[in-house]
């Protein structure tokens, strides 16, 4: 007998807790794909009957929660791009070159980040965006975001390029590459998995935020859709279930698109260039 | 081709002094092997004539011109890395090719040479895989086409054959060997492996402690060590070194110690005035030293430790009670009989003598 009746026992126990925990975990997700297509759905949990697009259909004539979710694009895309950018560069610089105190810099702003971006930080960073006449614009909150998420972007690049081999872009120079061209040609291609995973954070987190718009922003024409969620409460301030669960599903469709295309275009890893 | 001069060169990490002060000039198609134990330097010099780290001070010449403060992609030189590091994103054309991209080849054309080069060393269909997806061995041939691909001054190789295993490296060494023969390339080659240093080089700097020890033909090295810790470094198994009392009785060198008994070595003035400092270091290569006839009168006796076999030869490890080892390297032509003790003895022509410093007592009639 390999196995002890003690050890089946603990593993059935296992398996049975664990089978509950999931269940427990997936029934918002359930809800989350059946409301929406349920005409009278509520917070309970149904198979709609009938099956229909009707609650999208009113979703859509939401003028408002429709320019929010383009709003929400521009500002994600916005903030991804500087955050992409800036935190590549940086990184590289931190981790290639031999400035005094560098890892001292990069601890001091992992530290700050985490206010930068808080609540607490709230009303300086209305005080300094105000004073900068950005108040009600997508670069007022692409800035502000940037700002925040960069420390930690910088800190998982810096990470990621220590872990490169400097003789990489030693051979490209060695054979004749200057350092620019050593870095576009040789680094940064090396580097794009790093980037790709900053790049998906930085959007996640800027798609689902809540705060910093709401208080950066004024015009309705602005709202990113994380805000403009709140259209589909009523005036008394229940929420208006069926159209909630419609707007939530679309709401979260490019955050799992983008999962999927980088899954497929970036889930792999190079190996080999280098012989350990 | 070009020839390379360190005049003075110093390099400081910190306040790890690396290099103390290193001169040394390689003329025009020489091969040199800087050969040493980790941390002796000997990386660093090299990187220093690629221009990847600069000298704390002094100077570094390459083709009489004074290069120290230039830029690597300025030299003129090809590296081979130790770890290759080839572009895992490119294929192995646009790796072989990528010197010839940055000097501005068209596509077709640095493709085309690089192919050629490829069919040199035979990987030449493998044109269009990834590094991820060839073996080691050709991992290293396509590092060495990327050197091979532009024409160069000086060939930089950084323990190239390190990461390959046994019967690999014997091969690809054979074929460097081969290349230098054809091209009459100038090169330094970074290594801590004494058999391919004595295999390629025209002259080896052997480095100790950022200092070089000594910069001779290997033959010279072999034959003529500078050091005890040449003579250690070199070899293989390494040079024996027995510490003795010496004395010269009735013209003779007398040498003393456990398991040793040598009594009638020839004496030189050099010897003489070393003799006054008393203590000696004898030194016999493992392949001079034989199983003893009992009439032999240089003998070194001790407890058979092991007894290797290799097939044309067998190493035969003796201990001197509490005095250290001694192995001899027995053509298994001659006759191998070892019992638990054994007797091996050596020829005077094949001794070699180091002083209390260390350093080697030049030999009788030099």
């Amino acid at each position: 007998m390999p196995f002890s009746s003690r050890i089946y026992i603990r593993r059935m126990g296992f398996s049975v807790v664990a089978a509950l925990l999931g269940t427990l975990f997936a029934l918002p997700l359930v809800w989350f794909f059946f409301a929406p297509f349920n005409a009278r759905a509520e917070l309970g949990l149904a198979i709609p009957a009938p099956f229909t697009f009707a609650n999208f259909t009113t979703v859509f004539q939401n003028t408002f929660a429709m320019q929010a979710l383009f709003n929400s694009l521009v500002q994600a895309f916005g903030g991804v791009v500087l955050v992409g950018a800036a935190a590549t560069f940086a990184a590289y610089a931190l981790s290639r070159s031999s400035i005094p105190g560098k890892s001292a810099v990069t601890y001091v702003l992992l530290l700050f980040s985490s206010v930068v971006s808080g609540s607490a930080a709230m009303v300086p960073i209305f005080l300094i965006v105000s004073a900068a006449g950005l108040i009600d614009t997508h670069l007022a909150v692409i800035l502000v975001f940037a700002g925040g998420l960069l420390p930690t972007a910088m800190f998982i690049l810096r990470d990621f390029i220590d872990a490169i081999p400097r003789s990489y872009e030693e051979s490209a120079m060695v054979a004749g590459a200057s350092p620019l061209q050593a870095f576009f040609d040789v680094a940064l291609p090396v580097i794009r998995p790093g980037i790709v995973v900053v790049v998906v954070w930085a959007f996640v987190n800027i798609w689902g935020s809540f705060l910093i718009p709401f208080i950066l922003l004024r015009s309705d024409s602005l709202m990113p859709a994380s805000v403009a969620i709140y259209s589909f409460y009523s005036e008394a301030g229940t929420p208006i279930v069926t159209l909630l669960a419609a707007y939530s599903l679309i709401y979260s469709l490019p955050v799992i698109a983008l999962y999927l295309f980088v899954n497929w275009k970036f889930g792999f890893r190079f190996f080999g260039g280098i012989k350990s | 081709m070009a020839s390379v001069e360190f005049q003075n060169v110093s390099k400081s990490f910190g306040a790890f002094n690396a290099l103390p002060d290193i001169s040394f000039s390689i003329a025009d198609g020489e091969f040199v092997c800087l050969l040493g134990p980790s941390g002796c330097g000997k990386t660093t010099s090299l990187r220093m004539i690629a221009g990847l780290e600069t000298p704390t001070s002094g100077k570094v010449l390459i083709g009489g011109r004074d290069v120290t403060y230039l830029h690597p992609k300025d030299r003129q030189i090809s590296m081979v890395f130790q770890d290759y590091a080839l572009y895992p994103h490119m294929n192995l054309a646009d790796n072989i090719a990528y010197p010839l991209k940055v000097r501005g080849e068209a596509e077709d054309k640095r493709h085309a040479r690089a192919r050629e080069v490829a069919d040199v060393l035979k990987i030449g269909d493998l044109m269009k895989r990834l590094p991820s997806q060839i073996s080691g061995g050709q991992q290293q041939r396509t590092s060495l086409a990327r050197a091979l691909v532009y024409p160069s001054q000086v060939y930089l190789f950084d323990e190239p054959l390190s990461n390959l295993d046994a019967k690999l490296r014997l091969e690809a060494r054979g074929f460097l060997n081969h290349l230098q023969r054809d091209m009459g390339m100038t090169a330094v080659y970074v290594t801590h492996d004494q058999a391919e240093a004595m295999a390629l080089a025209t002259r080896i700097a052997v480095m100790d402690k950022g200092r070089i020890v000594q910069f001779a033909p290997p033959i010279e090295i072999y034959r003529r060590p500078a050091t005890t810790f040449v003579a250690n470094f070199v070899g293989n198994p390494p040079m024996n070194l027995v510490p003795a009392q010496a004395a010269i009785i009735d013209g003779k060198l007398q040498l003393r110690a456990e398991g040793l008994d040598v009594t009638a070595l020839p004496v030189s003035d050099t010897i003489a005035r070393a003799v006054g400092a008393k203590s000696i270091t004898l030194g016999v290569r493992p392949e001079h030293l034989r199983i003893a006839r009992p009439d032999d009168s240089n003998v070194i006796t001790g407890e058979l430790f092991a007894n290797e076999n290799m097939g044309p030869e067998s190493l035969v490890t003796i201990e001197r009670k509490d005095a250290g080892r001694v192995t001899a390297r027995i053509f298994t032509d001659d006759e191998i009989r070892v019992d638990k003790t054994v007797r091996l003895s050596f020829d005077a022509e094949h001794v070699t003598l180091f002083d209390s410093t260390g350093a080697r007592i030049p030999a009788h009639g030099e």
